[in-house]
């Protein structure tokens, strides 16, 4: 569509922009502001300048929670993104089949993310939860909170059963959008069933599966409460993801500095990364409208 | 290539049908000639999508047989059935250029790439896009897809016939009769059966050898325009065949005599007088005439001039005759009365019809 | 062979839902066994069901006024996110104005900004204006992360309508405020549901900055939730059935907007 030039356009946006900036902007000159200084308590402050950076980027802790956070987003993705476009290809197309596929796929979505996390912990426990309980009765040798491994499955499993919903819905929408005549020329064309995928649905999911993937990777790349319910982090610092360390950092041990500038190289990551999608998603829209 | 039989097809969406009214497609029989150029005419929903489907084997009719020539395909999925179709809107896809989507249905059928190649570049030859083969095919304007559409069709050597499911639909109007022409001529070339569903009469009017006209459902007429405008066997077929449509008027008929509200005029043959349901009769506004209230005739009956709207070389006036709107179509040159008028009936024009059906009289 | 999977697919979904509704269906049995039974044995389903845990939540004001708190910032942060997202996504979808694209991402990077690294100065700004442990400071907390999603969904269902229909409104000689909530508002109704649909979600989903900026007076039930670790061990019982009791609000929401969930995931944009 066409728009129009008008610097009048900028009074509608600027409640937005106030808004938010005064709950982005100012948070994060608090963040930069600590990031380049040091304080003995008592208020005290003095001037270390990109000193913590230094520190943060070379320090192991940054590099193994990076690296676990890298592997687990890099998981995640690739198991929710294949299952959810499997899931929605094989769902009812409309009737009431689908609204219930839809309304029940959707539920865990909308459950608190400590909730997530309790609903497991429970779920997992060889004591009282019924996977932990089965797996135990199996002779299967389980236990999240000791085995690292074990931990690493439960909480990828949970994250899966969190969100692979978020990438079935995005397909489906996709999926609704095509026309029945597509498929039925692809019938008379005698197209296989791939050759329906990879050239009619594929093509027609590209860009709800671009959302799909910048989603995922943004908020698997920020998550805390889940894992944080679930395993505290543990064991030992086996699934302590970028965020957890961040609090952990930040709050419980109250290092101020180094957190601060943690903060921002962690969102200068996410921030890069989400960019390079979002352009890649941007450039695609404006391809599909010429 | 060889001729279709649809054989004692119908067929009902829901799985227990129970009375007529639940068809989609009630009960035909109809041999489509081989290399024949159809029109499927009627309004939206009568029944003119599900018989295409039914042909190209997308539906299979709850009862009834498909014949190929000899071969009953009735179970035979559309792939093995050498039947093309081009839709309402345009399929083409996306992700491939021009050569690439031509290509598709020979590449899925395991034909060997020198001859898909050569295949391609006859059938681009054809249809005029040869220089557009390496074009991304998503770019291209609505009637250049149909013409791909078309031509995944025509690819294909062994194709018995092309469906055309409201083509033009979706195509700009100073562009449908350059296409229309160009099917026309592609028809003429290759010799496929062609069969062409619109709800536009223009269309299937010069368009096709043979028009289908349906309504709910049901095939009323298949017939040559000529049959459909001069002999229309359904009161539905006078109406929405022809502008403006057939005029009929309820009627009582004894021999060769027919009495409109009081009034008689002659008909050209007898008709018994033994039916009890409702009869009219049907005439074509281009076959009345209007003249001044006291001209003798054998053929007329009184009536109120209303409206007179100008078309240049014709005009349409609605008259009442004793509470039925009747509408004549004048000459630009003769005299329209104005107020009172008698309206003369060309008595070789004039149709009987019993309950909607054409009867014919006798001698 | 092949056939035969493929007819096997049809049963994904059913296996998939199978597998997202078990560790509820086990969180749902819990809530209505006894802490005894729970500790006591292994069963499928509660052989005596009590509604004793739900009893607890809801007769007791420090369970359910955290239900209650949840509700009102939740409410809020929809409230204040549409009415400042609403002018913004109409700019967007029909204007260009100087740095709208930059503001546009910049928007958005907030979406993209971790809850950990504003947990902290949040802390700090909102104490330091007297709203600390307030509905109003989670509320505004949350626009954060919401608006911009909201503006996303708004501007991808209001690019959908016709530039036309505000050229006749002008023609017709309506105001903007008129026109806007009058014609344009009704047209992307399903869009407004949608955007609200998701504030609510991400709020009421979110735990991390809601306990932060809370202590008393505001605290949101997913923080109360931790209160059942006591001395006498774990209370899995009452956890339980606040579990549930949180699952509910958003089933209720999603029912409502079942028939724009996939279109609204999509954020509008199919």
């Amino acid at each position: 569509m066409q728009r129009k030039h008008n610097q009048k356009a900028w009074f509608l946006v600027l409640p937005v922009f106030l808004l938010v900036a005064f709950s982005a902007i100012i948070p994060l000159m608090t963040v930069v502001n600590y990031s380049v200084q040091d304080s003995f308590g008592n208020n005290e402050f003095y001037w270390v300048g990109a000193e913590w950076f230094v520190e943060i980027l070379n320090s192991e802790r940054f590099h193994s929670a990076l690296g676990r956070q890298l592997m687990f987003s890099g998981l995640v993705l690739a198991i929710e993104v294949p299952l959810g476009i499997f899931i929605a290809l094989s769902m009812p197309k409309k009737g009431w089949g689908a609204s219930i596929c839809l309304v029940l796929m959707a539920l865990p979505l909308l459950i608190p993310w400590n909730v997530v996390g309790t609903i497991w912990q429970i779920f997992a426990r060889e004591d009282i939860g019924l996977l932990g309980h089965t797996l135990a009765a199996l002779g299967v040798d389980y236990n999240y909170t000791q085995d690292a491994v074990a931990a690493w499955i439960t909480v990828v499993v949970m994250d899966v059963w969190h969100w692979t919903s978020l990438v079935v819905l995005l397909c489906y929408a996709g999926l609704s959008s095509i026309p029945d005549a597509f498929y039925q020329a692809a019938k008379i064309d005698g197209a296989s069933r791939w050759a329906v995928f990879r050239y009619i649905q594929l093509p027609k999911m590209k860009r709800v599966l671009m959302i799909a993937v910048l989603l995922r990777f943004m908020d698997s790349f920020m998550i805390y409460t889940e894992p944080f319910v679930l395993t505290g982090g543990g064991p030992g610092n086996a699934t302590t993801f970028l965020s957890i360390d961040l609090v952990k950092m930040a709050i419980g041990q109250f290092d101020l500095g180094p957190a601060a500038a943690f903060s921002l190289v962690y969102f200068l990551i996410v921030l890069l990364v989400s960019w390079v999608f979002y352009t890649v998603v941007t450039v695609q829209d404006a391809e599909a409208s010429k | 290539m060889a001729e279709i039989h649809l054989k004692d097809i119908s067929h009902a969406y829901m799985p227990e049908p129970k009375g007529p009214e639940d068809y989609a497609l009630k009960a035909l029989d109809h041999v489509w000639q081989d290399g024949g150029a159809y029109a499927l005419l009627g309004p939206s929903g009568c029944g003119k999508t599900t018989l295409l489907n039914i042909i190209s084997g997308l539906l299979t009719p709850s009862e009834g047989a498909v014949k190929f020539g000899e071969q009953d395909v009735t179970t035979l999925d559309t792939a093995h059935r050498n039947i093309a179709q081009v839709f309402q809107f345009p399929v083409i896809y996306d992700t491939m250029t021009v050569r690439q989507n031509l290509a598709f249905p020979l590449r899925n059928r395991g034909v060997s790439a020198g001859d898909i190649d050569a295949r391609v570049l006859e059938v681009a030859d054809l249809l005029g896009i040869i220089d557009r083969l390496d074009e991304k095919a998503s770019g291209l304007t609505a009637d250049a897809k149909q013409i791909i559409s078309l031509g995944r069709g025509l690819v294909r050597r062994d194709v018995n016939a092309i469906l055309f499911d409201e083509p033009l639909t979706v195509i700009d109007p100073h562009l449908k009769w350059q296409l229309r022409s160009k099917l026309k001529a592609l028809h003429q070339q290759f010799g496929f059966t062609m069969i062409y569903v619109t709800h536009d009469q223009t269309e299937a009017l010069t368009f096709a050898d043979k028009v289908v006209v349906m309504n709910d459902g049901e095939v009323l007429q298949i017939g040559t325009p000529e049959e459909l405008f001069e002999k229309p066997i359904h009161t539905f077929v006078g109406y929405f065949i022809g502008s403006p449509g057939m005029n009929f008027l309820d009627a009582k008929v004894d021999g060769n005599q027919a009495m409109i509200a009081g009034q008689s005029i002659a008909l050209t043959a007898n008709y018994a007088d033994t039916h009890n349901g409702k009869t009219e009769v049907g005439i074509r506004p281009e076959f009345l005439s209007l003249h001044s209230p006291d001209h003798k005739t054998n053929a007329g009956i009184r009536v109120t001039v209303q409206t007179v709207e100008d078309l240049g070389r014709h005009r349409v006036v609605k008259v009442d005759a004793a509470g039925t709107p009747v509408t004549v179509l004048v000459h630009e040159d003769e005299e329209v009365p104005s107020g009172d008028a008698t309206l003369v009936f060309d008595p070789a024009r004039t149709l009987v019809y019993r309950d909607s059906r054409l009867v014919e009289g006798v001698g | 062979m092949i056939r035969k999977m493929i007819k096997n697919i049809r049963f994904t979904p059913i296996f998939y839902i199978i597998f997202l509704m078990l560790p509820i269906y086990w969180l749902l049995t819990m809530s209505l066994k006894t802490n005894a039974e729970i500790l006591g044995g292994f069963s499928l389903w509660p052989a005596d069901p009590t509604l004793a845990n739900f009893k607890t939540i809801l007769t007791d004001a420090s369970w359910y006024s955290g239900y209650i708190n949840s509700t009102i910032y939740v409410v809020l942060n929809t409230i204040i996110s549409l009415a400042v997202a609403l002018p913004a996504a109409y700019a967007f979808s029909r204007y260009r104005f100087l740095g709208d694209k930059h503001l546009f991402f910049w928007l958005l990077s907030n979406r993209m900004a971790p809850p950990a690294v504003f947990a902290l100065p949040f802390f700090q700004l909102y104490s330091s204006i007297g709203l600390f442990d307030t509905h109003i400071a989670v509320a505004l907390a949350h626009t954060l992360f919401n608006v911009p999603l909201a503006v996303w969904i708004l501007e991808g269902f209001m690019s959908g309508v016709p530039k036309e229909i505000d050229e006749t409104a002008e023609i017709d000689g309506y105001s903007f405020p008129t026109f806007f909530t009058r014609i344009f508002m009704p047209l992307i109704g399903s869009g407004i549901g949608v955007a609200a649909f998701f504030c609510f979600m991400f709020s009421w989903v979110e735990l991390l900055i809601a306990r932060t900026l809370t202590s008393v007076d505001a605290k949101p039930i997913a923080a109360v939730m931790t209160r059942t670790v006591s001395a006498s061990g774990m209370d899995w019982g009452v956890l339980a059935a606040a579990g549930i009791l949180t699952i509910v609000p958003g089933a209720i929401v999603i029912w409502f907007v079942r028939n724009h969930i996939a279109k609204g995931f999509a954020l509008g944009r199919v």
